[in-house]
Order: structure tokens, then C-alpha cells, then sequence
């Protein structure tokens, strides 16, 4: 089992984030609003945390299998804002037999442009 | 403003109905072509897709109890997400029965951003001889003042 490459998307849009926020029902406007993101006091619609950390969470299951998760936890840092190149990439941190299947707990990183953290996550598999 | 009053508050039971259509629209939307995801009449849905609710929630009058709390929309930011399975995930063409309720309420200091206010909302989802599928388990935190900006 080979730890696939990281995944680079982006520059991130707003279209991205209004796509995100259609599939998902949530229409929080500080999302797509500009006005209203920057009467909240910041430069501009802030990305959608779960946009990022659904992306970050295809990375693994493009390798392991969306039918083999059994658990996704996700912990956001810092905000992302359109324009933003994320990083994303993740390893096996412990195999282990529990219920007569192997399974794998992985730790996912998202990371901007200047390699601050943007969320972290925590999945795990039943082994392939 | 977090209305404390909200802890222990339980949303009415909603039905959720796992729709072909949307588990393709929603894995697209996170960047999946997985094939799991695509082919065949009963697809798996991607990890985060119980947020989905939403779209559930709001057929139902009192189903969310997430509104009691009160969080700003401009202060109020997602801390965390968690979704347990007990089991594979759930497949299109599955119905779920859901409830939410607000488990957690409790309070940090921050320098950066002066008093937080956590805010923990559980959701559960069932089949219909009532084994638990799914859990989805929400943290929000609501600052008392914008965060910085990075």
C-alpha cells in the first residue's frame, strides 16, 4: 500500500465554495456575500471549512475506498480565502485487528501557500 | 449570542433519505470521481455527506435544535466535525431516521479572541429496525470577538 501523492487544489474560488455550499445545504452567507463577510470583519467570503475538509477526506478514500470508512474527524485551524493553494496529504498511523478487521487509522493535514495549517483530520479504515 | 439555555435540547425526528443525485453531486463538489461514488444504482455516499441533513432538517419544524443556539453567523465558526459509522456508510436508496440533540456547552479563554463559546450538537442516524448507522457529532465555537486574520 503505497501513500499516495499529496493533493494540491487551487487556486480555490468562489465558485468552489458556492458549489460546496449547493451539494450541502449549508447557505451561510459569509460564505458568498461580500458585504456581509466584511461587515463580520473579514477581507472577504471565507471558504467553507467543510469544503476543504470533504476534499481533504477524498484524498484518502480516492486510495482506501469511500465504502471502507468507518470514521472522519475533522478540526479546523485557520480560515481559507478564494485564491488560496491547499495541500493535502496524510499517512497510516496505525494498523490493528479490532472485530476481525484490519484497520487503519490515517492522520490528514490541509495546508495553505505559505504552509500554514488549515485543518487537521483523523480517519479510520477497514483495511482493502 | 449562545443561548446556555439551549444544552440538552433534543430536535424533532427527521427522516433522511440517502438520493443517488445528491451523492453524485456532492462528491463532485469535494473533487471525487470515485468510482463507488458514481456507479451502479445504490453508490456510497463520501465521508462528510450526513451534512446533508440540512436539506431533511428543514421539512421538519423543530427538527434542528441548533437554532436554539443561537450561534452568530458572523462570530460562529465550524471547530470541528465527526462522523462515526457502525458499519459500511450508508448507500442511495437507504431511508435514515434521524435526531439531534445539543450535548455540550462550555466556555475557554483565549487571548487572541477573548472568551469562546463551545457548542456540541450530536446527531443520530437509524435504520428502520432502529440500529444506529451513524453519528454525526458537531463542535461549533462562536468568539466574542472576529478571530485574526491570518
Amino acid at each position: 500500500m503505497n501513500t499516495p501523492e499529496p493533493l494540491i487544489i487551487g487556486p480555490v474560488t468562489r465558485t468552489d465554495f458556492v458549489r460546496y455550499q449547493g451539494a450541502s445545504g449549508d447557505m451561510n452567507p459569509v460564505h458568498h456575500d461580500e458585504p456581509f463577510a466584511v461587515a463580520a470583519g473579514f477581507p472577504g467570503p471565507l471558504g467553507v471549512g467543510m469544503f476543504h475538509a470533504g476534499v481533504m477526506n477524498t484524498w484518502a478514500t480516492d486510495w482506501l475506498g469511500p465504502e471502507n470508512v468507518r470514521r472522519t474527524r475533522i478540526r479546523w485551524k485557520r480560515p481559507v480565502f478564494a485564491g488560496d493553494v491547499l495541500t493535502i496529504t496524510g499517512a497510516v498511523v496505525k494498523e490493528y485487528e479490532l472485530d476481525g478487521r484490519v484497520r487503519l487509522d490515517l492522520e490528514l493535514s490541509c495546508t495553505n501557500q505559505e504552509g500554514h495549517p488549515i485543518c487537521l483530520g483523523w480517519m479510520t479504515f477497514v483495511k482493502p | 449570542m449562545v443561548d446556555k439555555s439551549a444544552l440538552g435540547a433534543e430536535g424533532q425526528p427527521f427522516v433522511m433519505d440517502i438520493e443517488r443525485g445528491k451523492i453524485h453531486e456532492f462528491a463532485r463538489a469535494t473533487r471525487s470521481a470515485h468510482s463507488s461514488h458514481f456507479d451502479g444504482d445504490h453508490p456510497v455516499i463520501p465521508p462528510t455527506f450526513l451534512t446533508t441533513q440540512f436539506f431533511w432538517e428543514e421539512l421538519v419544524e423543530g427538527s434542528n435544535p441548533w437554532h436554539l443556539v443561537q450561534m452568530s453567523q458572523k462570530r460562529g465558526m465550524h471547530a470541528e466535525q465527526e462522523y462515526v459509522f457502525h458499519g459500511p456508510p450508508p448507500r442511495a436508496g437507504e431511508r435514515l431516521f434521524a435526531r439531534s440533540m445539543v450535548t455540550e456547552i462550555w466556555e475557554k479563554e483565549s487571548r487572541s479572541a477573548g472568551t469562546l463559546t463551545f457548542v456540541k450538537m450530536v446527531t443520530e442516524f437509524r435504520d428502520a429496525e432502529g440500529r444506529l448507522r451513524a453519528e454525526a457529532i458537531l463542535t461549533g465555537v462562536e468568539t466574542a470577538k472576529p478571530p485574526e486574520s491570518p
